[in-house]
């Protein structure tokens, strides 16, 4: 089976990812389309890893991972609080931090 | 110069003149309100104190074969090969002025106790008067240019404080700067003339200075003199900066009397005798001085005759009679005795006539305008009669003083011969005429006719009354002094013999042009057609109390002094202005513009950009897509390409 097919899902999936981020503005949703793109990521990098025989690719990936998880964790937590006090997760309402 | 001696006995110790005054200054002036009660008669005593000694030194003087003693002091200034020596030199040309300024200065002291036995604040004008005498003396006493330039300029500070003694007054106030600044722009000239002197010579003493005038090019001798002129016409009221002293007047009458009449005005005279060894080299320089002293004593006379202020008119009688006085040491070693005799005995009865007017005054409830004097005679006897005598004295009534010293200087303008000599001479006599008219305006006004002084402007009228014994004193003593003075110097103690080792032996006139009884005469008479012009126009008319406003142009330009003031500001103070309003302008917009300009660019830029921060992450997203779409296809471009 060609590379090619998995590099495109990947491809697909961080399109579909970064348009959420873009376009969406519950902060959960936002928060999943990131923890897409970020795992269309880890697919390119096991896909190549897998491709050149190499153990590097999958060792970001886990890495990749664990951090998403980390975020994951804070990024949620940021939520709760944000919805608390403002009764609304909407990216846009929480635009105190400019100019 | 003859050669000097060093100082012995008393002569050692005439630098007490300076200190004794200097000192009184200094406890009334530290000692504060604690002075209060006792500071005046401190401050008189000083003055006094320093009259006896200088009395005492002048007689060591006179009995010395050289009267000339060198009273080394300390070392004043010392910079790389420039060596100041501070010190005294006390000869008879010093010696006569230190006995004018004690003697007279002594006087206006006592008079001011009574003056200003009502002023809150007397002690500090007693600080002030003696910080002044000091600075006159060291003025007259100091043995090079830089001492006397100390003097000098501590003499125009003093009468600057006195000016604006009641300074919460804004004319006083505005006078006084007036006379400071008019004052600095005479002291620029005195200043350069030093510089020169350092340049050119490398000392400034009088022995070295005046000893080498041969030294220096015929250019550097005229500049030298020009420039020491502009110092004595500032200091001296003299044309073209005569404009300060009669505003200079809105000072305590005693200060009048002291500064404006008897001593500082004197200064301009002063070094222009001093330095007659510069201006025997420079005929070019010594014409200036005759030219400037016969155009201020017609510009201070015709002033004086349409003043309505009597101290105004006095004031402008100083500023003519100084016009003699310079007229008399331009003249050459033929003048500068005449001029300096004339300077004594204007010191006695300018002095007296200041301390009358203050004693008018002084009854009068201050009241200045001579329109609301008149029929003061009866009432102030001995007011009325001192300053009779000092008008007499004044316009040269014969045998009283100013009729030996006055005419001595218009027969030495007509010894000149020549066009000039005549009309000098004529000038000089014209203005004696003139003088007897607005002097003889004065006495009508203020002693004769019907009192006009009743209830002016809603007020209860003024109560005239004779000023106390404290101050009748010193008007009885300049009196006299007013009616002997030029008799004793011409005749009894001739000046001219006294101040030889200064000026040399007294150059007699080979011929006389007229003869001198002749002179007299035809002086006499003109003086006499003054005062009886005067008595035409004045005393036999009814005197409005309001000055009238329609008069002829002549009266109008003689009420502005000859438009001085116009001038001034014309000439001077408005492109001075204009100037300094540019320079502000450029510095505002010019130089400020760039630099505020700077920053406002920066400023204004800084907060546009931070426009960019929404605050929107969606937004911040797109700009992290975009930067990394770039990045990526910059990569790829490299890469490919």
């Amino acid at each position: 089976m060609s590379i090619a097919n998995y590099l495109v899902l990947a491809a697909v999936l961080f399109t579909i990812g970064a348009v959420g981020v873009l376009v969406r503005r519950n902060a959960i949703v936002v928060f999943m389309c990131v923890e897409l793109m970020l795992n269309s990521v880890n697919l390119t990098l096991v896909t190549f890893a897998r491709s050149t025989g190499t153990l590097d690719g999958q060792l970001i990936a886990f890495f990749v991972m664990v951090v998403a998880a980390a975020e994951v964790v804070v990024g949620l937590a940021i939520i709760m609080s944000i919805y608390r006090t403002r009764r609304s997760a909407s990216v846009d309402d929480a635009n105190l931090l400019k100019y | 110069m003859s050669e000097t001696l060093p100082a012995t006995g008393l002569l050692g110790a005439s630098w007490l003149l300076i200190a004794l005054p200097l000192a009184g200054a200094a406890v009334l002036l530290l000692g504060g309100r604690r002075t209060d009660r006792w500071g005046h008669l401190l401050g008189t005593g000083t003055v006094v104190a320093a009259f006896v000694l200088g009395l005492a030194c002048t007689v060591q003087l006179a009995g010395l074969d050289e009267r000339s003693v060198d009273v080394d002091l300390f070392t004043f200034l010392q910079t790389g090969s420039l060596d100041v020596r501070a010190g005294l030199l006390f000869d008879p040309l010093s010696a006569v002025f230190v006995l004018l300024i004690t003697g007279v200065g002594a006087l206006i002291h006592v008079y001011s106790i009574g003056y200003m036995a009502h002023d809150p604040a007397r002690r500090r004008f007693f600080a002030y008067l003696n910080l002044f005498v000091a600075a006159m003396l060291l003025l007259v006493l100091g043995n090079s240019y830089v001492a006397l330039y100390v003097g000098w300029e501590g003499v125009g500070l003093a009468s600057y404080l006195l000016i604006a003694f009641w300074y919460t007054r804004p004319a006083a106030a505005t006078a006084a700067k007036k006379a400071f600044v008019m004052n600095r722009v005479g002291d620029v000239g005195l200043a350069l003339a030093v510089f020169v002197m350092f340049a050119q010579l490398g000392t400034t003493s009088y022995a070295g200075v005046l000893g080498n005038v041969g030294l220096l090019a015929g250019g550097t001798v005229t500049a030298l003199g020009l420039l020491l002129l502009l110092g004595a016409c500032g200091k001296s009221g003299q044309f073209p900066l005569q404009a300060w002293l009669p505003d200079a007047m809105e000072g305590p009458t005693p200060v009048s009397a002291l500064i404006h009449a008897a001593t500082m005005v004197t200064a301009g005279v002063y070094l222009i005798a001093r330095s007659a060894p510069i201006y025997d080299a420079s005929p070019t320089a010594r014409t200036v001085v005759l030219a400037i002293g016969a155009i201020t004593l017609m510009i201070g006379a015709i002033a004086g005759c349409a003043q309505d202020d009597i101290k105004k008119v006095l004031a402008y009688s100083t500023v003519s009679q100084i016009g003699y006085m310079f007229l008399a040491v331009g003249l050459g070693p033929v003048g500068y005795v005449a001029g300096l005799a004339h300077l004594l005995t204007h010191g006695f009865f300018k002095a007296g006539l200041f301390l009358g007017a203050g004693s008018v005054m002084h009854g009068m409830g201050e009241q200045t305008d001579m329109r609301r004097y008149g029929g003061l005679a009866g009432k102030m006897k001995i007011t009325f009669v001192t300053f009779g005598l000092g008008y007499l004295a004044l316009i040269g009534f014969p045998l009283l003083s100013g009729y030996w010293t006055k005419d001595a200087i218009i027969e030495a303008a007509l010894d000149r011969g020549g066009v000039s000599g005549w009309l000098l001479a004529g000038v000089a006599v014209l203005g004696a005429g003139l003088t007897a008219f607005y002097m003889t305006r004065l006495m009508l006004l203020t002693f004769f006719g019907r009192p006009r002084w009743e209830g002016v402007d809603g007020n209860p009228p003024p109560t005239p009354h004779e000023s106390p014994g404290v101050m009748t004193v010193p008007m009885i003593v300049l009196a006299v002094g007013s009616v002997a003075a030029g008799f004793l110097l011409v005749r009894v103690f001739p000046l001219a013999d006294w101040l030889a080792p200064v000026f040399g032996p007294e150059a007699e006139a080979a011929e006389h042009v007229l003869p001198p009884l002749l002179v007299s005469v035809l002086v006499t008479l003109v003086v006499a057609l003054g005062a009886l012009v005067a008595w035409l126009f004045v005393g036999r008319r009814e005197v409005p109390v309001i000055a009238p406003v329609r008069v002829s142009p002549v009266v109008r330009a003689a009420r502005q002094a000859l438009y001085a003031d116009v001038v001034n500001e014309s000439l001077l103070m408005r492109p001075g202005m204009w100037l300094t309003r540019a320079l502000v302008f450029v510095d505002n917009r010019g130089v400020d513009g760039v630099v505020n300009g700077a920053a406002a660019a920066l400023g204004g830029s800084s907060s546009r950009l931070g426009r960019v921060q929404t605050g929107f992450v969606r937004s911040y997203a797109l700009g992290m897509l975009g930067g990394a779409v770039v990045i990526a296809g910059a990569l790829v471009a490299v890469t490919a390409g």
